[in-house]
């Protein structure tokens, strides 16, 4: 490399296929990942694609049940821990947190590209496991199911707990980056919201990703060794592999939707060009929901035999997390509040974002109730619900925010008209889909059935038309980006006038080392020149 | 290569702006991940503890087979480790090589020590079929659950062993860059992090002694 070489864009930095391979750049490993994301997010789609065409009809079609059960599994496996996971902070993350905090790198870039190898890896051997069989036990490896032997839920299970380790180093590295590589002035309240959220994030990928680590470890080892801690016929307890999987399933909820909260912050607050309302609580309702999100696992288990004071302790801590979901969504909203709103795509999909997340998150409450889970339990409400958490509000959120950083990482405008039509579809796509789960599943139609009875047709194929337009938004918003790489105009510094240091301070697209002198930070993330009313 | 190479100051890397910063991050980096592992060790604990709840009887007969005595002398051995990584990072910010090498050598024979307990303790299981699962054919238990205080017991200490292994890596990692490098009261960060993953070790062990040798 040569000594100015630290000054040109990070795409001219350095040339071929190996540059890439090796590179340390975060924006680099950011983009890696989100090719790979994307590509991930279409393949676990199209398996999602499949099963929901057999549902069109109550009877058997062209795919049998087995191959059914393997075609939600892998649409589960792969949009959990492949996609909504390792999504926002591995590609904007990576992408963004030096950028935003005014650094040169992650603390520790050749950790940041072994995680997207770790990601790598686990991909390919979650596909090896195709060869192996079919894996059939859903995502969450419930026991004693899987622990039949099955060469392919074997396979899968290494891969699980590969891509955990990616994800726990991912973390890790960020909340060392956010407390040591801070520009001068860049205070804890001077950071933008999306940091927050990924400091957040990092703590439960942390503290809650090992226990996946360890319970795919003793799954595995039941397998093989038949030591009998999970396997009720060995004299072990199927309920505690329950506990040990919720325990990190449910902070991979948060840790799905929190980084959404950060991205989503941004977009309100840019094009409102507004300060954001309430920056300290939306930044502290982070932290909290990280702390209440590791004492809630046990809403999972309310059927499975849990004693009643259990039960009712968790239940309440579930209603309690609604408190600071419920905290960021007022903020959200008073933000726009007398703001100067610019419809922008990014923009419309924060708004869609605010729609589907206020009935992901009130479902959930519902779903918190003793009571009424008895009835909902295990039927599409529940499959509802969680979509409307992890696609209608993480994968949104996370399209927008590609959609907003896209000039920044590339360079390139995107068309304004396509991108707006095709997060209408989008909108109307995801809703169609999954409002009809709700109404199904609220009438008690089961999920992970491959038969259902005919006055639940109306619905699936309500549901299975929702996805065509859902999949035609996403390639129009896809193909919509991939078209301005070559025809888009070349973008300005800071399109969006927006007051955070990725914007005001670096260039587009940035230069091998983010910023030509380090920034000096005097001011908040938001804080928009004061104009006459 | 015979010839002696003098060790060098360490140079801060391109992303960090001076040592403390970079010192600082690489010591938080790993608190953060012997955090992640302790709960990883904390939830097989928790298993631990929940079969040895449900199968108390199991338990004691399996931990009858266990020998404390030669508990103890590993619980010694991995203390002493544990003292002898202190003092090797504490003469690291002294810019005293040959102390460093001299106590990381020290670590590495106990940790050794340790391993060739195990392996006898290991062998001893493998010859009276004491094994987890179906492979279990031990003579003279009463309780038909035995075999799973066998299994918990591969479980735990087979991933401490592999522990053991990965810090005894990290030692001989050290006893490279303490070739090539300068140690200085600002970087002796490989003895340091080396030195607080083996803590870690050590108290994975404080555990795991007393649940398998003498909770009965």
């Amino acid at each position: 490399m040569s000594a100015h070489a630290e000054n040109i864009n990070y795409f001219k930095a350095s040339k071929g296929f190996m540059s890439w391979l090796v590179t340390v750049d975060h924006k680099r490993i950011g983009l890696m990942y989100l090719a790979s994301i994307l590509l991930f997010f279409i393949t676990g789609g199209v398996y999602a694609g499949l099963f929901r065409l057999e549902l069109w009809g109550p009877l058997p079609g062209f795919i049998s049940p087995d191959t059914y059960n393997h075609l939600f599994t892998m649409h589960g496996v792969i949009m959990v821990f492949l996609v909504v996971v390792p999504g926002i902070p591995g590609a904007l993350g990576n992408f963004l947190l030096p950028l935003q905090l005014g650094a040169k790198d992650l603390a520790f870039p050749k950790l940041n590209i072994t995680s997207l190898y770790l990601y790598w890896i686990g991909a390919v051997i979650a596909l090896f496991s195709l060869t192996q069989g079919r894996a059939d036990s859903g995502w969450t490896f419930y026991a004693p199911y899987s622990l039949s032997q099955n060469p392919a839920v074997l396979w899968m299970l290494v891969a699980a707990f590969i891509l955990g380790f990616s994800s726990i180093l991912t973390g890790l590295n960020f909340i060392v980056t956010i407390h040591k590589m801070r520009a001068p002035g860049m205070t804890w309240f001077r950071m933008p919201l999306f940091v927050w959220a990924l400091y957040a994030t990092g703590i439960m990928q942390v503290f809650a990703t090992p226990v996946l680590g360890i319970t795919l470890l003793l799954l595995l080892m039941e397998n093989f060794f038949r030591i009998g801690i999970f396997d009720p016929a060995l004299g072990g307890d199927p309920l505690l592999m329950q506990h040990f999987f919720w325990f990190y399933s449910h902070p991979a909820v948060y840790i799905i939707v929190v980084p959404a909260f950060g991205v989503v912050s941004e977009l309100i607050a840019t094009f409102s060009r507004k300060d954001i309302f309430g920056y300290k609580f939306i930044a502290f309702s982070s932290v909290a929901i990280t702390i209440i999100g590791f004492l809630v696992w046990g809403h999972h288990m309310f059927v499975s035999g849990q004693s009643e004071v259990a039960d009712t302790i968790f239940s309440f801590l579930t209603f309690f997390t609604a408190v600071p979901s419920a905290i960021k969504v007022f903020n959200w909203t008073t933000t726009l509040y007398q703001g100067s709103i610019k419809l922008t795509t990014p923009m419309l999909y924060a708004l869609q974002f605010l729609f589907n997340f206020t009935i992901g998150g009130l479902t959930g409450i519902v779903l918190g109730i003793l009571s009424v889970d008895i009835h909902l339990h295990d039927t599409y409400f529940v499959v509802s619900h969680f979509h409307y958490v992890a696609m209608g509000s993480t994968m949104i959120a996370f399209i927008g925010g590609i959609y907003y950083w896209w000039p920044k990482m590339t360079g390139r405008m995107f068309n304004e008209t396509w991108g707006r039509l095709a997060a209408v579809l989008v909108f109307l796509g995801f809703n169609l889909t999954f409002f009809a789960q709700l109404i199904m599943g609220s009438q008690g139609s089961p999920r992970r059935y491959y038969n259902y009875l005919t006055e639940f047709q109306i619905y699936h194929q309500i549901s299975t038309a929702g996805i065509v337009v859902l999949a035609l938004g996403l390639f129009m918003a896809l193909f919509n980006l991939l078209i301005s790489l070559k025809n888009g105009a070349i973008a300005p510094q800071n399109p969006w006038g927006a007051r955070t240091l990725e914007w005001t301070h670096a260039e587009t697209p940035p230069v091998l080392y983010n910023f030509t002198e380090t920034p000096v930070v005097t001011q908040g993330p938001y804080e928009y020149p004061t104009e006459k009313v | 290569m015979a010839e002696v190479t003098v060790p060098k100051e360490h140079e801060v890397a391109h992303h960090f702006d001076d040592l403390e910063q970079e010192f600082e991050s690489h010591r938080l980096g790993m608190w953060l991940f012997i955090a992640s592992e302790i709960m990883m060790f904390g939830a097989l604990l928790v298993g631990g503890l929940l079969l040895l709840y449900k199968f108390p009887a199991a338990f004691a007969e399996g931990r009858a087979h266990l020998d404390w005595r030669l508990g103890t002398l590993n619980t010694f051995f991995l203390l002493t480790s544990g003292l002898t990584m202190a003092l090797a990072a504490w003469h690291a910010q002294r810019s005293e090589q040959d102390k460093v090498r001299r106590n990381l050598l020290l670590s590495l024979a106990f940790a050794t020590g340790f391993l060739i307990v195990k392996y006898f303790e290991y062998s001893a299981k493998f010859h009276h079929g004491l094994l987890p699962g179906n492979a279990f054919s031990g003579h003279g238990f009463t309780d038909p659950n035995a075999h799973v205080f066998f299994g918990f017991y591969f479980v735990a200490t087979g991933l401490h062993v592999l522990h053991v292994l990965i810090g005894m890596g990290l030692m001989v990692w050290c006893l490279f860059v303490s070739r090539k490098v300068k140690f200085t009261r600002a970087y002796y960060t490989p003895v340091e992090q080396s030195g607080l993953y083996w803590a870690l070790i050590d108290l994975v062990w404080i555990f795991l002694f007393p649940l398998l040798y003498l909770v009965a």
